[in-house]
């Protein structure tokens, strides 16, 4: 059985799967499905779903159409958490690498500087950030990047750590490989899995931290997103609560999509392990 | 008389464990000859596999010499280290963990002759072959990933691996330790055949000293980080003067037909 | 005569399609026997104590019946099998001292209060001449050597009285020297106690010093079984046969010529 249909096989795998491709399908598919500017006036204002089937998820306050709000939300969320992600593995990769190898007062000044980050709540240190350089996309996705990157470089360091004892590593060192390439082309490779597999974690708090920057008014006011969906929901709360409800079945439906896609990675590889 | 290949004097390592100093090799000295095979035999913790990482400078010793092929062996660093590397190399006792998961068969072999300048890249996948003809393997087994193989078959390409240079000198460190008793002795007669063919020097670390007296010419017994005895392996063997070479004796296994009840 | 255990025609998969690790395997296990399970890697004779042991993975497929006339019930592990394993390190709990953990299963097993299960478990330690049994019983593993953590691990798997003691190539991680002291506490446990002993090895020498019977295994069947005297003097398979001439005794002839390479 090739890799994919093994991990399809597993039922987590494959619903989690299944939710992210619709997910990556609403992003991916926006622009054509609702051509134009999301936030323009689509409609009367707070106009209920399944009403009108040209706004099927019905209206906002100021009569914008809800499921196009939707769908383009999905591109900002998607496309933070995936950057946030990158810029964290990429950032927690490089100084715990540098870490593991340089060992001595170098590897315990990184270790020092990666603890000052990680006491600070992530989310206040986002929030801060996005506070004092001002909202936008970018900033959004550095202010998460800037407390997301400590785990990968915990966990890149301890690979690293611990290839460098194997037996292939000093096996290298006999043949006469010099100590960079023996970092760059036996250790590396082998460092990264367990950090990647850290991904799925941090793109679902990367999209939550961000859903949460833009429901308290931080986040890019350019964009839609799910967050400020949310919150120009609160107002209505009572008497329409859909506008606040949708977004928010979308963000879970999200985040689990994630958490149900990286547990089906973990189960379907271990599968493969049994007793020899 | 010739020169020994290897002598070593005074070498020294201790160890630091959470504040206390653990001596893992205390003033040892010995020499090997060119083409012969010298015995490192010992408990756990006697220090065979310490002398073997200073051996091949995976850590430094607290003091001592090494001299290696009339040279300075201590004295090397960098480059000049790197290059002689080629003249002594290693087996390693776990065939699954002494390669990178990732690894081809071919790359694990075209690695030394890259880095020693052996053969030019258009050659390589032919001295490729060549070695692992060398060492009984089909040349079809480059392409595939090492741990696709069986652990007899890795430590082929672990042995194709170390005469890859031209060597004199090879450390086996319980090389066949973890290897089915049927696919040892071929192991064996292949080490032996390299050994008359190329003139290779070994040294054998082992904890089963029936096989240290079949294979090696002479041996030391380690105990507690020094040489407790030394000499011809059947010799010593069988007439074993130290406490721990009587224990050792004592304690290998032997095929006994039938018990008594106790 | 009565038999402990017997097996029919086991055959066992550790995946529903995969190969078969076990196939056609029947076996009597006679009370108060030493029977060594000898085998090659692949052989399936760990998978053979781990079925006799209930401690097949969950996805594994077993067939064939295990059956246990000489008990009112099934077995039940650390009650009536004592299991140990080959990895000191893996089959004891790091955070836990070491009398804690043999006092459990005496504790679990034989209904002890936790007073009468502590001393129980010193008493093994000494048993299992572990030094100084009332100091060690609060060291963790980590701070045993590899022959004092086996030396627990059978402790705890004594713990409880049992009837069947499966020891899977329980010296294969030590020294010879450990490995001898082992096998001889082994030895002497299972006499005292009258249990059965199922030895799983590779070694067939060491086998043959502790067996009263040898069942050789080879790719998931038995070769050949029978006592041990007969298996090592006379074996009647060729792959028997070819088991033994590959051990490397003390009175081995040496691999190499005669000739020293310098003179």
């Amino acid at each position: 059985m090739s890799r994919l249909a093994r991990f399809l096989s597993v039922p987590e795998a494959a619903s989690g799967t299944l939710i992210l491709a619709l997910l990556a399908a609403m992003a991916l598919l926006a622009p054509v499905l609702f051509p134009g500017d999301p936030m323009r006036i689509a409609g009367p204002a707070l106009l209920p779903p399944f009403q009108d089937w040209s706004l099927p998820l019905g209206t906002d306050r100021l009569g914008r159409d809800v499921l196009a709000e939707l769908f383009h939300g999905a591109r900002t969320s998607l496309a933070v958490g995936l950057a946030a992600a990158a810029a964290s593995l990429a950032i927690g990769a490089l100084v715990g690498t540098l870490a593991g190898f340089a060992g001595g007062l170098a590897d315990e000044a990184l270790m020092r500087v990666t603890d000052a980050f990680q006491t600070v709540p992530g989310f206040l240190l986002a929030l801060a950030f996005v506070s004092i350089v001002g909202p936008s996309l970018g900033v959004v996705v550095a202010a998460i990047a800037l407390s997301a990157w400590t785990g990968p470089a915990r966990v890149a360091r301890a690979e690293v750590l611990s290839i460098r004892e194997r037996d292939y590593v000093a096996a290298a060192r006999v043949v006469g490989m010099h100590p960079v390439e023996i970092a760059l082309r036996e250790v590396l490779p082998n460092a990264l899995p367990p950090v990647l597999a850290l991904s799925s974690v941090i793109v679902a708090g990367a999209i939550l931290t961000e859903a949460a920057l833009s429901f308290l008014g931080l986040g890019d006011p350019n964009r839609v997103t799910w967050g400020g969906m949310i919150a120009e929901g609160r107002t209505v709360l009572r008497s329409a609560p859909f506008l606040s409800v949708v977004p928010g079945i979308a963000l879970v439906l999200t985040v689990l999509g994630i958490y149900l896609a990286g547990e089906g990675a973990v189960e379907s590889s271990a599968v493969r392990k049994g007793l020899s | 008389m010739h020169e020994p290949l290897l002598a070593v004097s005074g070498l020294t390592k201790t160890f630091r464990r959470g504040g206390k100093a653990v001596p893992a090799v205390e003033d040892v000295g010995f020499a090997i000859m060119p083409g012969e095979t010298l015995a490192l035999a010992g408990p756990s913790g006697s220090g065979k596999s310490t002398i073997a990482r200073l051996l091949l400078r995976l850590v430094e010793p607290d003091s001592g010499n090494i001299r290696f092929e009339g040279a300075d062996w201590l004295a090397l660093r960098g480059g000049a280290l790197r290059s002689r590397r080629a003249r002594l190399q290693m087996v390693f006792q776990d065939p699954n963990a002494a390669f990178n998961p990732r690894a081809t068969v071919a790359r694990v072999l075209d690695d030394p002759l890259r880095i020693h300048s052996i053969a030019p890249r258009s050659e390589r996948p032919r001295r490729i072959a060549g070695l692992l003809e060398r060492v009984g393997l089909p040349a079809g087994l480059a392409a595939r990933t090492v741990h696709e193989l069986s652990g007899g078959q890795r430590q082929r390409v672990a042995i194709a691996r170390a005469i890859a240079t031209k060597p004199s000198l090879i450390v086996l460190d319980e090389a066949v330790s973890a290897l089915d008793v049927s696919v040892r002795g071929q192991i064996l007669e292949l080490l032996l055949a390299l050994q008359r063919e190329e003139r290779i020097a070994y040294l054998f670390i082992s904890h089963d000293l029936g096989l240290v007296r079949a294979f090696a010419h002479r041996l030391i017994l380690l105990e507690g980080g020094r040489i407790a005895e030394q000499g011809d392996a059947r010799a010593v063997v069988d007439a074993p003067r130290s406490a721990v070479g009587r224990a050792l004796v004592a304690a290998a296994p032997k095929l006994v037909a039938g018990q008594e009840r106790p | 005569m009565s038999v402990l255990a017997s097996v029919r025609d086991l055959a066992v998969a550790y995946r529903r399609d995969g190969p078969l690790a076990l196939q056609g395997i029947d076996l009597d296990i006679m009370p108060g026997e030493r029977l060594a399970i000898i085998g090659e890697s692949g052989s399936g004779k760990s998978t053979l104590a781990l079925a006799i042991a209930g401690l097949l993975p969950a996805g594994a497929v077993q067939e064939g019946r295990i059956g246990w006339p000489g008990l009112a019930r099934a077995p039940l592990g650390g009650r009536d099998i004592g299991f140990v394993f080959q990895d000191p390190a893996g089959s004891l709990d790091p955070v836990m001292p070491v009398g804690r953990q043999v006092a459990e299963v005496a504790r679990a097993h034989l209904g002890l209060s936790w007073r009468q299960a502590q001393e129980r478990a010193r008493e093994l330690l000494a048993r299992v001449r572990l030094p100084e049994p009332d100091a060690i019983r609060h060291a963790f593993p980590h701070q045993l050597s590899g022959g004092q953590k086996q030396r627990v691990a059978i402790a705890a798997a004594i713990a409880a009285r049992p009837k069947l003691l499966i020891a899977d190539e329980a010296t294969s991680a030590l020294d010879t020297i450990v490995q001898a002291e082992i096998v001889a506490l082994i030895r002497q446990l299972v006499a005292e106690d009258g249990m059965t002993l199922l030895f799983i090895s590779h070694d067939i020498a060491l086998a043959s010093e502790l067996a009263d019977r040898i069942a050789v295994f080879r790719a998931g069947r038995i070769v050949e079984i029978g006592a041990t005297a007969a298996i090592v003097t006379r074996p009647a398979q060729a792959y028997t046969r070819a088991l033994l001439d590959a051990h490397i005794g003390l009175d081995a002839a040496p691999l190499f010529s005669s000739e020293r390479p310098h003179a």
